[in-house]
């Protein structure tokens, strides 16, 4: 087991935007292959825990190892190199909304992988399917599809690049059950299939049981708690059980 | 309220050397932060220029826009000139004819609109255009995460999305003016010939003979450096924007308005190194 060097490795990670604490000493290890949900109440800073990997936002204090390597210490080019092999769902889709359908699920491999047009289209439209949208929305803009659909679109152009490490944040917010249930099962199929390892935002406790490997719930700024699902039911922590049980009168919604 | 002279003096003391020492204070803290700021905005520059010479270069993202920039300026442009080489020719009539130096229009315009007019009055129409435009635009892909999202798929949103706009516009500008240049003094010409009633040749002449290429290659100068100015400032203010609307509103605001007084300032030195004495 600790032979094994974790995926993703949080130590000690702190991050405040001005006067406000929101990340207080995250601790945290992500295991090749395996699928780690965060839980918590919304404002707690589970998207900004993901943004920290993808460089996105730079933690204050605290280091941030991928493969048992500090990404603070990387080159330009060695972090390039690195978040090729990254995709991430945007919380709010972030499509390009200058593009079409196809174009955006298609932009990583045409400029990151250099894949000529045609060949990215058919990939495309191989995605928009697996998420379970027709190809006739190929063409359109995203303005023109409702919420879900522009979330779903948004999680094809993620893993559009069989990305080695895969981050979804709230995938099945905003989607009716049964569409939630066939992102949950792409989620799945992700990392066993594709032996990616995946790090999930969610609220919802059903997609937990289905695709979690590893729960860990963020409270105050930091992992209050973390284990397997089976351990979640039997778990003795007061905040995590009303948390499971959807009792809302503990869970602090911001 | 009554307090005797001693007390008084000291509350005043203590009065003064409080305001005194809060306005000090906001000076130096605004002082401060007008560095900061320029630091900040140096950096982004130093940033954007150094991603200017490597690759990959997004050539078609380039075509693009300098089509969007350039052509689709084209009206804005080419009336704003036309009709400031009409009104330059109005006005120097009207003034010239009191020292019986009518002759001197054709110069005049010619001079004023390749030197002066045709790049200030382009750069400033563009601004208004192009440079919110920018600044509409990348400020909205930064606070709905777009910019965000491209670096997560590959892609440098310096070179992807703020070189192709510099060059664009560096480019384009100075093609634009060209343009206005020759509307320009087309617009002077035709007052001058049809409402003056100057000889048609004889007016070409004069402007032909008053032009040299310093004239004409010092407002293609300013023209270049117009274009980069208001490509650097909507990328700078439209990349740096935050919250919502109100946020990407402000940002096209300040890309407007201060790359308007860019210009104008610049203008002044390019001007003095051309021409200073
Ligand atoms: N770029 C930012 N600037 C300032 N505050 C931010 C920024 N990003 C997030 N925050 C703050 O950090 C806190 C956590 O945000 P977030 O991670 O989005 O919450 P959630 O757990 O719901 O995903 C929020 O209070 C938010 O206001
Ligand atoms: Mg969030």
């Amino acid at each position: 087991m600790n032979s094994v060097t974790p995926k993703i490795r949080f130590t000690n990670v702190y991050k405040s935007f001005g006067t406000k604490k929101v990340l207080q000493g995250i601790n945290l290890d992500v295991m090749p292959q395996e699928s780690v949900v965060i839980i918590g109440g919304s404002g707690t800073g589970k998207s900004v825990l993901i943004k920290s990997v993808l460089g996105i936002v730079k933690p204050d204090s605290g280091t941030i190892e991928i493969e048992g390597r500090d990404v603070s210490k990387l080159s330009h080019h060695e972090r390039e190199q690195q978040l090729k092999k990254f995709g991430m769902l945007f919380q709010g889709g972030a499509l390009f909304d200058s593009m079409k359908i196809w174009q955006n699920i298609a932009f990583g491999l045409i400029q990151g992988a250099g894949m000529d047009k045609k060949e990215a289209k058919t990939i495309a439209l191989e995605k928009l399917k697996q998420v379970g949208l027709t190809a006739d929305v190929a063409e359109l803009y995203p303005s023109e599809l409702s919420g879900g659909m522009q979330k779903r679109v948004a999680l094809a152009r993620a893993i559009a690049t069989k990305p080695d490490v895969i981050f979804f944040d709230e995938p099945t917010t905003g989607l009716d059950p049964i569409m939630a249930d066939v992102i949950n099962e792409l989620i799945v199929k992700c990392v066993k299939d594709l032996g990616a390892t995946a790090l999930t935002i969610t609220h919802d406790m059903h997609s937990v049981r289905k695709i979690a490997d590893k729960v860990a719930m963020l409270f105050e700024g930091k992992i209050l708690w973390q284990g397997t699902v089976a351990e979640l039911d039997t778990c003795d922590n007061d905040y995590v059980q009303k948390f499971v049980s959807g009792m809302s009168t503990a869970v602090k919604v911001a | 309220m009554k307090f005797s002279p001693a007390l008084d003096g000291a509350l005043h003391a203590v009065i003064n050397r409080f305001f005194v020492q809060a306005f000090l204070q906001s000076i130096g803290r605004n002082f401060l932060n007008f560095l900061e700021a320029i630091g900040r905005f140096a950096m982004f520059a130093i940033l954007a220029l150094s991603h200017c010479v490597r690759a990959p270069f997004y050539l078609k993202n380039m075509g693009r826009l300098m089509i969007d920039f350039g052509y689709y300026s084209l009206p804005v442009v080419g009336l704003t000139a036309a009709f400031t080489g009409m009104v330059l020719a109005l006005q120097s009539y009207s003034g010239f004819s009191r020292f019986s130096a009518e002759g001197a229009i054709a110069g005049v315009v010619a001079l004023s609109v390749t030197r002066e007019l045709g790049p200030v009055l382009a750069g400033l129409m563009v601004a208004g255009r192009v440079g919110a435009a920018i600044a509409a635009e990348l400020g909205t892909m930064r606070v709905t995460e777009q910019i965000d999202a491209l670096s997560t798929l590959s892609t440098n949103p310096y070179k992807y999305l703020i070189v192709p706009r510099l060059i664009a516009a560096t480019v384009t500008m100075p093609l634009l003016v060209v343009i206005a240049d020759i509307i320009g003094i087309f617009g002077g010409f035709i007052i001058g010939v049809y409402h003056l009633n100057f000889n048609a040749g004889a007016y070409l002449k004069n402007t032909l003979d008053i032009l040299t290429f310093t004239d004409v290659f010092s407002g293609l100068v300013k023209a270049a450096a117009f274009g980069f100015i208001i490509a650097l400032l909507g990328c700078y203010n439209g990349f740096n924007s935050k919250g919502g609307a109100q946020g990407v509103g402000n940002a096209t605001t300040y890309a407007v308005v201060s790359a308007s007084m860019l210009i104008l300032m610049s203008n002044f030195f390019i001007t003095a190194l051309f021409f200073g004495v």
